[in-house]
């Protein structure tokens, strides 16, 4: 029951985070880019101030998997990283963005190489 | 009524109706990704028991871009963003899809130029702001610990 409910407080705010999203992408017409750089950096600000955390607890995967996760972990990163040293504070953050980087570079790399391209046609 | 103004109406009402209909696709197709990445945050933390939490995070994280990527790859995940907007753009396969998508369409146009270049075309905004934030705040938090 208790893992039941994990998911659908994970699809409720997960639907929810997308469903902003999408209001900004139909009132101003946003690319992706920039709705992308936009939650990454409301995941930034939204560990930065501390707040990250409880929605996490509640939501778990629901803010884990939006972009804003991804914003989230660069800050751990670094608040890791400021206890032990100059150079830990401002490379650590890069450090925990390097699983999804590589997997997404490394991905789009293979899989550029095995697919054609389907958008064309399209 | 005038023909003109039916059309108005229709159009108005039409717009308004699609835009509330774009909120529930992103909505449902939004939190149906994020109940898979659950899913796998719940397998991994059983089956991974000496693993720490940021580990486990990175995990699902890399096991999620690879589902954006595969789909991409398949041309699926194009066809699911059609109708779910921010639903597939904000999840982390949306970050796959937006690295996935360019690559493979400028691959014609060279591996080096075309494919690896392009990759980043959407990537990229987001590997700076991400590291510019990373550095920043990585000197806040220093600072603060050389005060305490």
């Amino acid at each position: 029951m208790e893992i039941f409910l994990g998911f659908v407080k994970a699809f409720a705010v997960g639907g929810l985070v997308c469903m902003i999203a999408q209001i900004f992408i139909n009132k101003t017409k946003m690319t992706s880019a920039r709705i992308l750089v936009m939650f990454l950096l409301l995941g930034v600000f939204l560990e930065f101030v501390g707040a990250f955390k409880f929605i996490e607890e509640f939501a778990g995967a629901g803010i884990t998997i939006p972009i804003t996760g991804f914003g989230s972990t660069i800050v751990k990163g670094a608040q890791e990283g400021a206890k032990i040293g100059l150079f830990e504070a401002v490379t650590y953050g890069f450090r925990n963005m390097a699983g999804g980087l590589t997997a997404a570079i490394f991905f789009g790399f293979l899989f550029a190489i095995i697919f054609k391209s389907h958008s064309k046609k399209a | 009524m005038e023909d003109k103004q039916y059309m108005e109406y229709i159009h108005t009402h039409a717009q308004k109706s699609n835009h509330a209909l774009t909120l529930v696709w992103a909505f449902l197709v939004g939190g149906f990704i994020c109940c898979i990445g659950q899913a796998f945050r719940d397998i991994f933390e059983v089956a991974l028991p000496n693993w720490d939490e940021g580990k486990i995070a990175a995990l699902v994280s890399m096991t999620m871009i690879f589902l954006g990527s595969f789909l991409t790859a398949i041309g699926v995940y194009d066809k699911i963003g059609m109708h779910a907007g921010g639903g597939s753009i904000v999840p982390i396969t949306g970050f796959a899809n937006s690295v996935v998508s360019p690559a493979m369409e400028f691959n014609k146009e060279g591996i080096v130029l075309g494919m690896m270049a392009k990759m980043f075309v959407i990537a990229g905004p987001i590997i700076v702001a991400g590291t510019v934030s990373s550095v920043v705040t990585g000197l806040i938090y220093w600072i603060v610990e050389l005060i305490k």
